[in-house]
């Protein structure tokens, strides 16, 4: 096996066998320093993937393939069921595996800090590792049988930690809003993954092969089967985005979750539905694609336009940031539905930027709400007096989320309507103003959300407040602050990357 | 069909597992009868069940064995098929054996009877699978189910197991009644009682298309989807199994069920035409998992909210039968038996933990009891509380019971296969409906036990033994699903 593949297999192996030794470690803190330990040599692992990759185009030119992974590991596993062992990594997948690692290491990081609510840290820990694998492994999966696989193995863990360690303490109201939140989650998300079975069943029955490098661009599958599986894999992937209207899953699930959780849900576990549609929904079934193109296109900009005008009439910290998400990731979406290179590249530069913003508005959320015990708006208000630091960070954070230019949110949501523009037609056109005013909205709840909660005279909640931060807090804020810079100022980190995947993926669209 | 001679050459070697199941039976009441000691008579059976699996084995590597043949239709054929379905049979028996250990010690039942019902039980299940023509199948069946109605009555005092045994009997006499009846409505309009002649005579265009003929293929399904419990044929189920004895509950939804299911499968893929058994079957196959799942998102009892999760499973496994009737060619054929049969193995397997879970996790001899019982179980006794959860989600399909999950895919993979992509979706629903319920009850596991308290149970040692093993070979196909669909292929 190549070094390369030897790399991929550490990636899933180092978190699955972190999470095993982090549950057989009975003391409790040595077992959450072996977790922390476990994400630190994943995220060197994931970092050191694009070393030594396999540059050299021509050695590839003959098979032409439009996945062309820089280290595969192929190996059999279930013959009888179409599934092999096989991974890859690639320009597209890439910037989301090293943004998991990353995240997943800052929370155990925290983890080690702070324990949410009544909880088991240990177990906590053990559990994000488990979430690292299943999301790990659905990026890199090149077997849409093996995708499928981990995509749900992401589920339960997750499920657990919204009813485990969500809610506030012991108050038994809460923990039933914890328990519901989560069983919504699990059966929304579980929907959506049941249609994805059954879409990857309709492709690997029709070509006989469950091989997503073979399988890219539709080659073999006739216009109706395509149609049918792009229908089922685009509804999957819809849920897990999510798309309106199929979103309601998400704002409860974050309320209710621990703020670690929060911050995986949001900065990479929305992903999943995001690299799916472009990995598997969009390179499998690429004529199915182009056919539901302006209903996709209709829906992201209706995410857009509602969740905006939703979170402007939020009065809960958590939720408002939760239902931004749904704006953001309507952005993405467009920019997927457009079809173009431009808009491909701007939803993956998007994905990870609102991997990292909003994962630090859910850390800064989830710190106001420890410390003042509330997360309503009415209730906070003057951090800015109390808590300086806390209050810039947000504002920060809020600025970057907003799409600032120089920040990372920019990029995306800006290319995603340069692409619908350059699509053309009166419908894109419309579509590209509305996410546009869509984008104005945005900028509209965020700076109130400012204005209530770092303005003001201090409420009784926040008065209490002193200006320090932990340690523990600092250490997983900084990274994002600053690949929230890195990644505004010079987004060729993630469209370099991504570059010559995308231009193979948009090559072999009808 | 008259043979030259009337003495048949009889191989007895073929009959050696049946032999020794029903030598199983025999000398545990001897045993009970000389020794009078408990743990003797329990080792005897335990021993018997070992060794029929053993022989299963053995005589199912060799090459097939035919035997009872007139001209080139046999009676018994022993395969791998066969060896396979009676392996299943002992060892989902040994573990019934093992989950019994509380019961037989509590001293309410007569150790001696128990063991003996349980082995003739296992004979029938052992020539179940060898069965060549339809009333060895169907005296195969009444074997296996036969001992049942009075262990499911062995609850002594309770009213509940008494009406449980006297539901289950009416119900399944009048089940092997309607079977019989199309068998022989069948021999009436075809002259052939043999699986495979019935099949050939069937597909035969020189056979008239009397509509006796479907309604005796009808009779047949209906009767042996009684066993299965399937809807509509499957009110007993809850009843019968909340009123039995836990272990027993535990048989009649693993190697009872499994008996159905191999029983129709015979019928199905050897005699009957699937364009009449493959629309009846999808149908009943989608009310069956439909009505199983929503009904059992309403139950407060254990062994309730089990027995209609079981119905429901009795659908997935149903499922790619039905999709037969579209699908002209052999190999999609044979993918939908194996995939029905690859369904079974998981189910068995995970529903045997569950049932082991249960009975650890409750007072020896004691009922399934409600399901709020069964709150912060999993805190008290974390191993056996992880194992039922385990098994749980395994029904419930999802990683990390990855044993569920390939037995779904399976299944879906079959069906997409076989063009019945309708049939694909309804068990995606159903998948996201099960869910619900056995997420309620793993969830209930963990559930800060609250102000109920608990009834100290200590599990048993072979209770926990069986949990044990069970859910090992669950991980282990879980991982290496190609070990199940191998065997069920082969």
């Amino acid at each position: 096996m190549t070094s390369g593949g030897f790399l991929l297999l550490a990636v899933l192996a180092v978190p699955a066998f972190g999470a095993l030794a982090v549950a057989a470690i009975p003391r409790d803190r040595a077992a959450r320093l072996v977790g922390v330990i476990a994400a630190t040599l994943t995220l060197v692992a994931a970092v050191a993937l694009p070393v030594g990759r396999n540059q050299g185009w021509t050695a590839y030119a003959a098979t032409a393939a439009a996945v062309r992974p820089w280290h595969a590991v192929d190996l059999p596993w279930a013959p009888g069921l179409e599934l092999r062992f096989h991974l890859g990594v690639d320009g597209i997948s890439w910037p989301l595996v090293a943004l998991t690692a990353l995240l997943t290491l800052l929370c155990c990081v925290y983890t080690l800090w702070r324990v949410p609510g009544r909880g088991d840290g240990r177990a906590l820990v053990a559990l994000l590792l488990v979430v690292e694998v299943g999301i790990l492994g659905t990026f890199l999966a090149l077997d849409l049988v093996l995708f499928f696989l981990f995509f749900e193995v992401v589920l339960l863990p997750m499920y657990a930690i919204i009813v485990g360690w969500g809610g506030d303490g012991a108050d038994p109201a809460s923990r039933d809003a914890g328990r519901r939140a989560g069983r919504k989650f699990a059966l929304y998300t579980l929907s959506g993954s049941v249609l994805l079975l059954v879409g990857v069943y309709v492709v690997v029955a029709a070509a006989g092969t469950a091989d997503i490098v073979a399988l890219t661009g539709g080659t073999e599958l006739s216009r109706t089967t395509q149609l049918a599986a792009f229908s089922l894999l685009a509804l999957a992937f819809a849920v897990k985005s999510p798309l309106w209207p199929l979103h309601s899953w998400l704002p409860d699930a974050h309320t209710q979750a621990p703020t670690v959780g929060s911050v995986l849900l949001a900065g990479v576990l929305l992903k999943m539905g995001t690299y799916g549609l472009i990995r598997v929904a969009v390179g499998v079934a690429p004529e199915g694609a182009r056919w539901a193109a302006p209903a996709l296109g209709v829906l992201a900009v209706a995410a857009i336009l509602i969740g905006s005008l939703v979170c402007l009439a939020q009065t809960e910290l958590k939720r408002l940031i939760a239902y931004s998400s749904v704006g953001h990731m309507g952005f993405v979406l467009l920019g997927v539905a457009t079809l173009t290179a431009t808009g491909i590249q701007a939803a993956l530069v998007g994905n990870v930027a609102h991997g990292i913003i909003t994962a630090l508005l859910f850390f800064l959320a989830g710190a106001i709400k420890d410390r003042t015990h509330t997360g309503a708006l009415s209730e906070l208000s003057g951090l800015r007096e109390t808590a300086p630091r806390l209050s810039g960070l947000l504002a920060f954070a809020a600025v970057a989320s907003l799409g600032l230019p120089g920040l990372a949110g920019f990029w995306g949501e800006a290319f995603a309507v340069v692409a619908a523009v350059e699509s053309g037609g009166a419908l894109w056109t419309t579509l590209a103003v509305s996410a546009a005013i869509g984008g104005a909205l945005t900028a509209a709840y965020l700076l109130r959300l400012l204005r209530r909660v770092t303005h003001g005279e201090p409420t009784p909640a926040v008065a209490v407040l002193g200006p320090g931060l932990a340690t523990a807090e600092l250490a997983a804020w900084t990274p994002l602050v600053l690949l929230t810079l890195a990644v505004g100022l010079a987004p060729t980190l993630v469209l370099g990357i991504a570059e010559a995947p995308v231009e193979a993926l948009v090559g072999v669209l009808p | 069909m008259s043979g030259p001679s009337l003495v048949q050459s009889v191989d007895h070697v073929a009959l050696l597992p049946a032999y020794v199941a029903a030598g199983t039976a025999v000398l545990v009441l001897l045993v009970d009868l000389l020794l009078v000691r408990a743990s003797a008579t329990v080792a005897t059976a335990v021993a018997g069940a070992v060794i029929t699996a053993v022989a299963a084995a053995a005589v199912g590597s060799g090459a097939d064995r035919r035997t009872f043949c007139v001209g080139t239709d046999c009676s018994y054929v022993f395969g791998d098929w066969s060896a396979l379905v009676a392996a299943l049979v002992a060892l989902l028996v040994l573990g019934v054996l093992a989950l019994s250990g509380p019961l037989l010690r509590a001293g309410n039942t007569p150790v001696g009877e128990y063991c003996f019902l349980l082995a003739c039980s296992m004979t029938g299940g052992v020539v179940l699978g060898a069965a060549g023509d339809l009333i060895t199948l169907i005296v195969a069946v009444e074997v296996l189910t036969l001992p049942l109605y009075v262990l499911v009555g062995l609850r002594r005092g309770s009213l509940a197991s008494a009406e449980a045994a006297v539901t289950f009997f009416v119900v399944s006499v009048v089940a092997t009644t309607l079977t019989l009846l199309g068998a022989a409505l069948l021999y009436a309009a075809t002259g052939g009682l043999h699986l495979e002649r019935l099949g050939t005579l069937l597909a035969d265009e020189a056979v008239p298309d009397l509509p006796l003929t479907t309604v005796a293929v009808i009779l047949v399904v209906a009767g042996l989807a009684f066993k299965v419990a399937a809807v509509p044929f499957h009110a007993w189920a809850p009843a019968t199994y909340d009123g039995a004895p836990l272990p027993v509950a535990a048989y009649l939804s693993t190697a009872s069920k499994l008996g159905g299911v191999i029983a129709l499968l015979a019928v199905v893929s050897q005699a009957l035409p699937p364009e009449v058994t493959g629309p009846v079957l999808a149908l009943v196959a989608a009310l069956t998992m439909t009505v199983g799942n929503l009904v059992a998102l309403r139950q407060r009892r254990t062994v309730r909210l089990l027995a209609w999760s079981s119905v429901a499973q009795a659908g997935y496994i149903l499922a790619p039968l039905g999709a037969l009737a579209l699908s002209g060619d052999a190999a999609a054929r044979s993918t939908a038996y194996a995939a029905t049969v690859a369904y079974a193995v998981f189910f068995v397997l995970l529903e045997l933990a569950a049932f082991a879970g249960v009975v650890a996790l409750r007072p020896a001899g004691a009922d399934g009891g409600d399901l709020d019982d069964l709150r912060g179980a999993a805190r008290r006794h974390r191993w056996v509380g992880a194992g039922l959860a385990f098994a749980l989600i395994g029904l419930a399909g999802l990683p990390p019971g990855l044993a569920g999950l390939f037995a779904k895919v399976t299944v879906v993979r079959s069906l997409l296969g076989g063009g019945a992509g309708w049939l694909a979706l309804v068990v995606a629903v159903n998948a996201v409906i099960g869910l619900a319920y056995y997420l309620r009850a793993a969830a209930l596991l963990y559930a800060p036990a609250g102000e109920v308290t608990a009834v100290g149970v200590r599990p048993a040692r072979a209770v926990a033994a069986a949990l044990a093993v069970t859910t090992v070979l669950a991980v282990i196909v879980g991982f290496a699903p190609q070990i199940v669909l191998d065997l069920a292929g082969g």
